[in-house]
């Protein structure tokens, strides 16, 4: 359905209304993610982070600009089209977004059924997902009966299930514990290996990034300050969002910290 | 006292009851199926028509809204009575069972509509987010996520609606309607029996507090299972 993707952000403004008032929470966004990327987005709360992924999927719709995937102008896809297109891109919610009324099984189910496939390639690939995020035996459980990361395999579950071209994961990873979180970047790459599934990942987490992106973007009060190789602007951070990440995280993970004189 | 109670029991008192009650039940049945399809075609309308909802219409949505309102805001007495040219023109006559029961739709109809409203408001908006966000139709939304999410709250509404209906039954059976509130009001109060009436709300008391209690057990067991209490 998607032809090869790569995405291409041009000029992306979005602006929200509220009493008439206007707020510019994206202000001329470019931003090109190759084929097979997982790119790393990083910026401080506000920045803007998600209502970028929010846009791609169009759960957004942009005030100006163009977000092309492959082909695809998105903001010109019709209904129908657009059904088909969110078919293909899966996303992890940072809260989850499971549905009370089904169980791991049904909510993995669940976008299989939204693309008509049939019981037996439900049955069949809902298992195989449920072995590979390592949550087989949690099959019958409703989310009500999950701790925080099991739910967070479940999502991680759901948005793979159909097979998606790209993946946005918007803090995916957070609620997990370090090792679970590990684990899960891990079989991220690895599905990114295998399929070639481009992944976008928002997190607050430089290590995150460091260990799973190749290229990121920094963003800045709607404006994206940086971007590049990981390695490129963790070495050399010209930003000061992105300086101060990296500040932060090797003070942090130095435990330089004197008492009484807090960083 | 004790003497009308022990006479509230008498044969010739249930003889008279007993086929109320049928007519009670008949009447509560149908129009609470009637009552239960539109309701939640209207509520699901007002939901989706809403400026925010899925399909958006707002002109449709304030008029409809309006609508729902203005019957809502009329006492259940005066709704029945401009209820009755609707049901002459379904039914044929203006008395009589078949005409209570559509002029009970006619009251219900918008209450249970903003019910169900409510009820699926309930429904957080990350979920239907992320039905979207997975490619969900309309359709859906509606049948894989906002119902079932919904059901435990709407099974409770479903039983208001039904407690509701039953006591109005008792106002439209001065329309000849017949059940059990007709004869609370006919024996009881035109005749001064009380002991009919002693009975008739006995019964009343009884299957109200039962159905409360069916649907408040059946949204714990639904609750229960979902492990969300
Ligand atoms: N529906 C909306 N209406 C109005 N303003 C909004 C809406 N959604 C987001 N915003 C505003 O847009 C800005 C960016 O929000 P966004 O959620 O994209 O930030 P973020 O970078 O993801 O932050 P965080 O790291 O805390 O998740 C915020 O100032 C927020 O108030
Ligand atoms: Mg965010």
């Amino acid at each position: 359905m998607l032809p090869p993707s790569f995405i291409e952000l041009k000029d992306v403004y979005k602006k929200f209304y509220i009493y008439n008032k206007e707020f510019e929470v994206l202000k001329g966004i470019n931003l090109e993610i190759q084929k097979g990327d997982i790119f790393g987005i990083v910026g401080f709360s506000g920045a803007g982070k998600s209502t970028l992924i929010r846009c791609i999927n169009r759960l957004e719709i942009i005030s100006s600009g163009t977000i092309r995937i492959g082909k695809y102008e998105i903001n010109k896809l019709s209904k129908k089209e657009l059904s088909l297109y969110r078919q293909k891109i899966g996303i992890i919610f940072q809260h989850f977004n499971l549905l009370d009324s089904r169980t791991v099984f049904g909510n993995v189910a669940f976008p299989l059924e939204v693309a008509k496939k049939s019981k037996k390639e439900i049955q069949e690939r809902v298992s195989e997902i449920l072995e590979l995020v390592d949550i087989a035996d949690k099959k019958d459980f409703y989310p009500g009966q999950l701790s925080g990361g099991q739910k967070q395999r479940a999502g991680i579950a759901r948005a793979l299930a159909n097979n998606p071209d790209i993946l946005l994961s918007d803090e995916a990873t957070s609620a997990l514990d370090p090792v679970s979180q590990l684990s899960v970047l891990d079989l991220l790459k690895d599905i990114n290996k295998k399929l070639g599934l481009t992944i976008i990942l928002i997190t607050h987490s430089l290590d995150v990034i460091r260990h799973a992106c190749n290229n990121m973007a920094v963003l800045e009060n709607g404006i994206i300050v940086e971007k590049g190789s990981v390695k490129e602007i963790f070495v050399n951070p010209k930003s000061d969002t992105a300086k101060v990440f990296i500040k932060i995280n090797t003070d942090l993970s130095i435990s330089k910290y004197v008492e009484g004189d807090v960083i | 006292m004790t003497d009308l109670l022990l006479k509230a029991f008498t044969k010739e008192v249930w003889d008279i009851i007993i086929p109320a009650i049928w007519e009670t039940v008949y009447m509560t049945i149908v129009s609470t199926t009637i009552t239960t399809f539109f309701g939640l075609l209207f509520g699901i309308v007002l939901l989706i028509t809403d400026k925010h909802g899925l399909h958006p219409i707002p002109l449709f949505n304030k008029v409809f809204g309006s609508i729902i309102n203005a019957v809502l805001s009329l006492p259940s007495m005066v709704v029945i009575i401009l209820a009755l040219p609707i049901a002459k023109l379904i039914v044929g006559i203006t008395y009589g069972p078949k005409a209570c029961i559509i002029s009970l739709t006619v009251v219900c109809i918008p209450i249970f509509s903003r019910l169900v409203e409510n009820s699926i408001l309930e429904v957080s908006k990350g979920k239907i987010e992320a039905a979207k966000a997975m490619g969900a139709s309309n359709i859906d939304i509606i049948f894989k996520v906002m119902l079932p999410e919904a059901l435990p709250t709407l099974i409770r509404n479903f039983v208001v609606l039904t407690i509701t209906l039953i006591s109005i039954t008792a106002i439209a059976g001065s329309f000849g309607a017949g059940g059990l509130g007709d004869i609370a009001v006919r024996y009881g109060y035109h005749r001064f029996r009380s002991d009919i009436l002693i009975a008739a709300v006995l019964v009343l008391l009884v299957s109200v507090n039962l159905l409360q209690l069916f649907g408040a057990l059946l949204a714990r067991k639904i609750l229960k299972k979902r492990h969300l209490i």
